[in-house]
């Protein structure tokens, strides 16, 4: 009653999605950033000089392996066929995730009957999956594109249900005594008090997205970023093998700072200012 | 960890789907399918192969020292972190690099490292536990009131005291928490490197399973490998719930 | 008609002649905790009325009945002559903690009751501005919530409930979440508002000073189960200069009688 209302000052947007994970790249200054990649840069150069194995290049050495296989034109075919399954599976899994997410999140036979499998999927090594997708759809962009999907649905759907069903009740309250219809309470309040935290999940889809087009590359289908790899290793060409790896860490460091970029500047105008 | 409030009755679904799933498999759409019954039958016959046990004796050995290994690195390293504003700076950026990088890609790199063998899966769990270790630690330092290290300067407490009597215990929340994800981490690192090297515990029985259309096999392996993780995640979240008492008072 | 039990206090106080809305027999139960027992009220048009108490005696929960908002176990409420049970036009809260919409600007959370009521943009945003410079917040159109301070966020509430133009304005302890001076000078604000808008005021609140200071009426009610003990009609005089009422014998008086009878209620 009275004394349970007193307490909460309800106005703030929980970030209920993984605190940790959200943690972000903004709070360190440019200059000591720099510092930071020339000291491992540095001591990546120093490893390979020593060197820890003869499978261990130089730093310099897979700066200049990456720069001859962007120009042959290898590294950027391969991107092409990894990125399209990428693009897509990340696609289908936002749309099908946010809608079953908001279904589950207002809807209570929904609810229990999907999230239990999509906790399971969260917590469970899904990548068990990925070999047995080969075997229904063959080695090819839908096997691909379902390993990405297997690894990104659970995580959109788990935040978007989280974020819907955690929505400022206040706020729900406020919308029905200034006689807001059901219809009108979701699309002007649910979705857009639990769109920031939708949004992070789709962000964590993506970050599952990489994880899920390497693995079916590396396991099933020798195309792409995953057949480089292997194709590297095979020749023992190291610097190739370790650029390829490299770029593909870095691509995906880079969209998820650029999609945490369009978090903070549309969603959170309490953030923006600051 | 109250992900969900009526966790109980929800999870009671999940029998509902393994009863469709029985009917699904008797109808015999799929033959990636067969029935839930069948599945169980042949896990019963699975854990009972010398096979599967010595594969589980592997896996969980890799299991248990990759996590070791990354709770007794990442631990200390998310204090200093969190504690020393020069370390957090030169590290920061890398571990929220590699929290969410495609580690995938690495193993192959742990593979021409540390061979084709158990180092690899090691150094797969490590690789993958630790750096949401790191993070939750650190975020737990950071959340501690600063008043309560103040309080322990104030009553003389040594640096050791402060460290082992104040913020280990004041972060111990987050740093459950982050261990959780760590071992959650965990196990999808030793999956993925099993199936990666595809020699190794049950990366090898997966290999076998499906090229030999073992499906049944194939399907108790998953499932008992799921049973698994969850139980892991669940024991520790019981642990969790033990301090969780302090961790919303301590603001 | 009345139940109220009438304590020692001041002059007992007649019933209302034009009571706007009309508590009878309002009954709720929490689980196995009594909220409500059996509240009877008459809420007087054009007054501002005061329910006042300690914690737990159910204030809140009936102005939420009254709005619609939680339902009763028994009894009824009615507006104008007509029985309610849900939100109405006729009704508008102001919330504890504000509940603006953290996304939307101070110009579109006050035209928002109008947005739900399906008003053109450039209508509602007219009322929206107007019902901004009448509060005191012009120039503040375009800022958002998380921009402004505690008791401007509120004064945003207050615009948001004056601009659909309701009969009954429901306050929950709309100040408990500003900052001392702030809610004074929102007070002060609050009783010259009164004056001009001729609406109905009905407000929670558990400061005795807060009640007597901007209340026509005083509904005091006693927790474990809440019931109402006592209603009192402070003669202080508004018109006169507001810091001036602080001072005033009767003002002190009055927050002195009503805190001997809650005393007990307080450990």
């Amino acid at each position: 009653m009275d004394s349970t209302r007193t307490e909460g000052g309800a106005i703030s947007l929980a970030p209920l999605s993984g605190r940790s994970e959200t943690s972000g790249w903004q709070n360190h200054p440019a200059l000591l950033r720099v510092a930071s990649v020339v000291l491992f840069a540095g001591i990546w150069q120093i490893a390979g000089m020593i060197p820890v194995s003869f499978a261990f290049p130089t730093f310099f050495d897979t700066v200049i392996a990456f720069v001859s296989m962007t120009a042959d034109g290898s590294l950027p075919k391969a991107y092409l066929s990894t990125l399209q399954p990428l693009l897509l599976g990340v696609i289908l899994s936002a749309f099908l995730g946010v809608g079953l997410g908001t279904l589950c999140g207002l809807w209570r036979t929904g609810e229990w009957l999907l999230i239990p499998i999509f906790i399971v999927l969260q917590a469970a090594p899904v990548a068990a999956f990925i070999p047995m997708v080969t075997f229904i759809y063959g080695i090819g962009m839908t096997a691909k594109t379902l390993a990405v999907m297997i690894l990104a649905l659970p995580v959109i759907v788990l935040n978007t249900y989280k974020a819907v069903r955690n929505v400022n009740t206040s706020l729900i309250a406020m919308c029905q005594s200034f006689l807001g219809t059901r219809w009108q309470v979701v699309s002007k309040i649910i979705l857009p008090d639990a769109s920031p935290v939708i949004f992070a999940g789709l962000r964590l889809g993506v970050a599952a997205g990489f994880v899920g087009v390497v693995l079916a590359e590396l396991l099933i289908t020798p195309t792409g970023i995953g057949d480089l790899i292997t194709f590297h290793r095979s020749r023992a060409d190291y610097a190739e093998m370790y650029a390829t790896i490299a770029s593909i860490i870095a691509l995906s460091t880079l969209t998820l700072i650029a999609l945490q970029w369009v978090e903070t500047r549309v969603f959170r105008p309490e953030k923006r200012s600051a | 960890m109250k992900i969900f409030g009526y966790r109980v009755p929800m999870m009671a679904s999940l029998l509902v789907w393994c009863v469709v799933w029985e009917i699904v498999g008797r109808l015999d759409l799929m033959i990636m399918l067969p029935p839930f019954s069948e599945v169980l039958r042949a896990a019963v016959d699975l854990v009972q192969t010398p096979s599967w046990q010595s594969a589980t004796v592997t896996t969980l050995r890799a299991f248990f020292f990759g996590m070791v290994l990354s709770i007794l690195v990442g631990v200390p390293l998310g204090i200093l972190m969190g504690r020393v504003k020069l370390a957090d700076e030169l590290l920061g950026i890398w571990v929220s690099i590699f929290s969410s990088a495609p580690l995938s890609a690495l193993v192959p790199v742990l593979m021409i490292l540390f061979g084709f063998g158990e180092k690899t899966i090691v150094a797969a769990v490590f690789l993958f536990a630790i750096w949401i270790i790191v993070l939750d630690t650190r975020a737990g330092v950071r959340h501690i009131s600063p008043s309560l290290i103040e309080m322990a300067r104030s009553y003389g407490a040594t640096k050791r005291a402060l460290y082992v009597k104040i913020i280990l215990w004041a972060a111990l929340p987050e740093i459950l928490a982050g261990i959780r994800l760590g071992l959650i981490r965990g196990v999808k690192g030793v999956v993925i490197g099993q199936l990666l090297v595809a020699i190794v515990g049950y990366g090898a029985l997966f290999e076998t399973f499906s090229r030999n259309f073992r499906m049944a096999e194939f399907w108790a392996l998953t499932i008992i490998l799921f049973a698994f993780a969850l139980l892991i995640a669940e024991l520790i979240e019981w642990v969790e719930a033990k301090v969780e008492f302090y961790a919303g008072a301590r603001q | 008609m009345r139940t109220a039990i009438l304590r020692n206090g001041p002059k007992p106080v007649p019933e209302p002649v034009d009571a706007i809305v009309e508590v009878r027999g309002i009954s709720k139960t929490y689980g196995s905790v009594e909220a409500l027992r059996g509240i009877d009220l008459d809420f007087p048009r054009g007054k501002l009325t005061s329910l006042l108490g300690p914690s737990g005696c159910g204030k809140t929960t009936l102005l939420k009945i009254i709005a619609g908002l939680v339902e009763a176990d028994a009894g009824t409420i009615s507006v104008n002559g007509h029985t309610v049970s849900k939100p109405g036009p006729e009704r508008a809260f102001v919330f504890q903690d504000f509940a603006l919409l953290p996304w939307a600007t101070v110009l579109r959370n006050v035209a928002f009751g109008l947005e739900l009521r399906g008003k053109a943009v450039a209508e509602r945003e007219k009322v929206a501005r107007h019902y901004i410079g009448e509060v005191g917040l012009s120039g503040f159109e375009d800022k958002y919530p998380h921009e402004l301070s505690g008791g401007m966020r509120q004064r945003v509430g207050l615009a948001r409930a004056l601009s659909v133009d309701a009969d009954v304005l429901l306050l929950d302890e709309p100040f408990s979440a500003v900052d001392e001076q702030n809610r004074r000078k929102f007070q002060e604000d609050l009783i010259r508002l009164r004056t001009n808008q001729n609406k109905t005021f009905i407000f929670v609140t558990h400061s005795i000073e807060e009640a007597v200071y901007i209340s026509d009426r005083i509904v005091l009610l006693s927790p474990r189960p809440g019931r109402v003990s006592q209603i009192i009609e402070p003669a202080i005089d508004r018109l006169v200069d507001p810091d001036r009422i602080h001072r005033d014998k009767h003002y002190l008086d009055t927050v002195e009688e009503i805190w001997q009878g809650l005393k007990q209620y307080v450990e």
